[in-house]
């Protein structure tokens, strides 16, 4: 039977090869393997991969053009609801939602949806052309951020012939896919053009705008028939132990815009500076810790170490990235929690000093709470912390919209449409969920898209 | 792109340029600043909005020259594009009518007083301005802030012109005088700042102060300008700059400006050697 054929995985460049430079690590396929993985795909009539997609990528459609060799007809079907299948082929927790779902995962290995996706995504760009679409003349709609949420949000609406335009705050656009995943997980370049795609649909950018003080929401209202807030995590959380605000320890944040945004790699010629020691302690386990720690090396740091209080299971970066970041030689402390942070003279971080915990009862999130072994403490030599431990949903427009209603810990609170509490304005992506992922902020932009053009059309319905 | 439409050397290591920036001069509020770009390579720094004209649509901003990116927004000629403008950023002045108010100024600090001074004369405060410079050289602003002071005083360290001290011997001699204030505003290098706070603390004067830590995005998204408030973090360019004196950490806020001393030295060289050849 054709789903017995074993799952094809792409080739990567070896970890010696790829821990001194930012390039990508996985190489993607080549035509012949993406028309063979293709196949293994069994066409269902009821098709549960979709189920897991957020935005309702059609997924057996485009898998069996791929299987024809037809890329470019496939890469149109995916973009019928993906805006930006070449970051989502790369950064999708596809393990966690289509390919979870895919029927040939019950007794084998899922379809590999996501770098198939990938493909066509890439093979678009090389060799396919992007047809420049008719201009918009419907009603004006503001978009707030340029992160997948607001994309996804301005590049639907502008398909449904609205007058889009998105208000950015910072230099460039992307949000998170530009100052925070770094290039060799996500090439800057992939970014670009997928915004560029979003434009060539007619979406107006307007950088450096901080929505909230250059213009507020009421503000925004008196021009445009509607407002989508996608403005995403900001402040970074601390743990509020002795020794965070010393030199050498950075959020995850900070440090990441060092490196990506501003390129920090290339000073002194970029004239932004990022100081990175001999040893590196990373503090949490998620996505954003193994990015850092793995810029880290890349950066030149001779040991870098992950420090997180629970063990590798629970840990929520994706397992590739666990994976990839333990091939490179990260080292991985678990059970561990910093406690506080001793500084040399000059006021420069010396040394981390932790505690050792154990897994004991569960707690409220179902996982095993992480409790002190008593006496346990000692002291790792480190000369740069990066903290990553999260983010809150950035305060700023809620500070500055007082109307607008959040949850204690700071989420702007939405309807299931996705609509906030001050009529016409809608919101979703990290500023809602809180730290989420690229694939759920696209879905609320998708959905917000839908709801307001309920709300500008009704007669279309 | 913002526009520079005048340039002008305010003395030998601070300029002024007013900026073709609409939507910026429309919403800034006293104690706002702007984040420049100058030059697609620099770093974005934090400038405070000296001034802004709605008429206009353009903002003031005066800057010293102390490092790479101010020394490549300095090279800028009249007429030439800022890469990038982002503001009004941070939280605006509390202005309200209160009775007297003494706002202080040093350093580079002078010249972003000037919203504060002129808000608070509008609102009907008495304002006594008092600013402060090395020497005679380095002062700037004199003539615009005396326009909207009740009483100006200058202090140079070495007594080039006017009283001869710090800001805070002033401060000490109004205090002492009996004069009833009810709020102090103090804006300069962190010391000068900590000292006025040290100052008016035992006679509890509210004391207003503007911090400047290192920012990078200046939009709540990095955590780099933490500071410690009354023993809490706070960013400085979303909830500030503006902090109650009496309650900020000055040491660590001092520790924090080093981090990066070394370093911006090399930035700062490779940025002259660069001006340099293409001068040649
Ligand atoms: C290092 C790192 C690695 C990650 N890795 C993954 C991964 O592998 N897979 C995954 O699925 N997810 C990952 N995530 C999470 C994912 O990137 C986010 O969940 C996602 O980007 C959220 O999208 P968003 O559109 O809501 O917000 P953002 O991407 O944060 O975009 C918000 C945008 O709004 C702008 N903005 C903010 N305030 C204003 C304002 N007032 N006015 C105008 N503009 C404003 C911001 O500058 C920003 O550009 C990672 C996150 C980080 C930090
Ligand atoms: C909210 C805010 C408003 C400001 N307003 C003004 C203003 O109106 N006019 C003005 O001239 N400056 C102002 N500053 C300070 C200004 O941002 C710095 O001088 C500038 O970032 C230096 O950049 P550089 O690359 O030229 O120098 P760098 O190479 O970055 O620094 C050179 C030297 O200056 C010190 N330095 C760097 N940043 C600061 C800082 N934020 N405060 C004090 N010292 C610093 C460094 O430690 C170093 O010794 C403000 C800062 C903040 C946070
Ligand atoms: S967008 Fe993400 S979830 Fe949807 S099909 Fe593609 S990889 Fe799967
Ligand atoms: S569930 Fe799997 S096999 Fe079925 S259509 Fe989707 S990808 Fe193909
Ligand atoms: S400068 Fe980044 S959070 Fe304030």
């Amino acid at each position: 039977m054709a789903e017995k054929k074993k799952r094809l995985h792409m080739q990567e460049r070896t970890a010696a090869e790829r821990v001194r430079d930012f390039q990508e690590v996985p190489l993607g396929y080549t035509p012949e393997e993406a028309m063979a993985e293709a196949k293994r795909c069994i066409q269902c009539k009821n098709p549960l991969c979709v189920k897991g997609c957020p935005v309702e990528v059609k997924i057996p459609e485009f898998i069996k053009l791929v299987a024809e060799g037809k890329f470019a007809e496939a890469s149109r079907k995916i973009k019928e609801t993906n805006a930006l299948p070449a970051v989502c082929g790369r950064v999708c927790p596809q393990e966690e939602q289509c390919e979870l779902k895919c029927i040939l995962g019950v007794k084998g290995e899922p379809v590999a949806i996501g770098t198939l996706e990938r493909f066509v995504a890439d093979w678009e760009r090389e060799h396919g052309k992007q047809e420049p679409r008719r201009s918009a003349a419907g009603s004006r709609v503001a978009v707030v951020g340029s992160g997948p949420a607001g994309l996804t949000c301005a590049g639907d609406l502008a398909r449904l012939g609205y007058q889009v335009t998105i208000f950015e705050s910072l230099h460039v656009t992307g949000g998170v896919l530009t100052y925070g995943i770094p290039e060799f997980r996500l090439p800057k370049k992939i970014v670009d053009l997928e915004v560029e795609y979003v434009k060539t649909l007619g979406v107006e950018v307007k950088t450096d705008m901080l929505i909230g003080n250059v213009y507020t929401i009421e503000e925004l209202l008196k021009d445009y028939k509607a407002v989508f807030i996608g403005s995403g995590a900001g402040l970074p959380k601390f743990m509020g132990i002795p020794g965070e605000n010393l030199d050498g320890v950075y959020s995850a944040n900070e440090y990441l815009f060092r490196v990506n945004m501003m390129k920090a790699w290339k000073f002194p010629e970029s004239l932004t500076p990022v100081k990175i020691g001999k040893r590196v302690a990373v503090v949490g386990g998620g996505n954003v810790a193994m990015d850092a720690a793995r810029v880290s090396l890349r950066l030149g740091a001779a040991e870098v170490t992950i420090l997180y209080r629970r063990t590798q299971e629970e840990m929520p970066a994706r397992i590739e990235e666990i994976k990839r970041a333990r091939e490179e030689g990260i080292v991985f402390k678990i059970l561990t929690l910093p406690v506080a942070y001793h500084a040399a003279e000059k006021g420069w971080v010396k040394e981390a000093e932790c505690l050792q915990m154990e897994l004991g009862e569960p707690d409220a999130s179902g996982r095993r709470r992480p409790v002190a072994i008593p006496h346990s403490e000692f002291r790792l030599p480190v000369d740069t912390v990066i903290v990553a431990i999260g983010n809150s949903p950035n305060p700023l427009i809620p500070m500055r919209t007082p109307a607008l209603k959040t949850e204690k810990w700071g989420g702007v609170i939405v309807t299931a449409e996705g609509l906030t509490s001050l009529p016409s304005v809608y919101a979703g992506g990290d500023i809602v969920r809180g730290a989420a992922t690229v694939i759920s902020a696209m879905g609320d932009g998708k959905r917000a898209a839908k709801a307001i053009d309920r709300l500008l059309s009704p007669v279309k319905q | 792109m913002a526009r520079i439409i005048k340039k002008e050397l305010l003395n030998e290591n601070v300029s002024r340029l007013t900026v073709d920036a609409p939507h910026i001069a429309r919403a800034a509020r006293p104690g706002q600043f702007v984040v420049i770009i100058p030059r697609e390579d620099a770093e974005r720094i934090p400038l405070t909005i000296a001034d802004a004209d709605v008429a206009k649509g353009t903002i003031t901003i005066i800057f010293q020259i102390v490092g790479a990116t101010t020394t490549v927004l300095d090279s800028l000629p009249e007429g030439a594009e800022i890469a990038h403008l982002l503001g009004p950023l941070g939280t605006p002045s509390h202005i309200a009518k209160l009775g007297t108010v003494v706002v202080i100024g040093g350093g580079v600090g002078i010249a972003e007083i000037y919203p504060a001074v002129k808000a608070h004369k509008a609102i009907g405060n008495e304002v006594i301005t008092i600013i402060g410079a090395r020497n005679k050289e380095l002062l700037i602003y004199e003539k615009e802030l005396t326009a909207y002071s009740s009483r100006l005083v200058v202090t140079t360290d070495d007594g080039s012109a006017g009283r001869k001290g710090f800001v805070s011997d002033e401060l000490k001699d109004i205090i002492a005088s009996g004069k009833k204030i009810a709020e102090v505003v103090a804006v300069g290098p962190v010391p000068m700042m900590r000292v006025c706070c040290e100052t008016t603390k035992p006679h509890g004067i509210k004391t207003v102060v503007s911090l400047n830590p290192l920012m990078l995005d200046a939009t709540g998204m990095c955590g780099v300008c933490r500071v410690t408030v009354g023993g809490q973090i706070k960013f400085a360019c979303v909830e500030g700059p503006e902090f109650d004196g009496h309650q900020v950490d000055f040491a660590e806020l001092t520790a924090r400006l080093k981090g990066y001393k070394d370093v911006e030295k090399q930035a700062h060289d490779h940025v002259c050697r660069l001006l340099k050849g293409l001068e040649k």
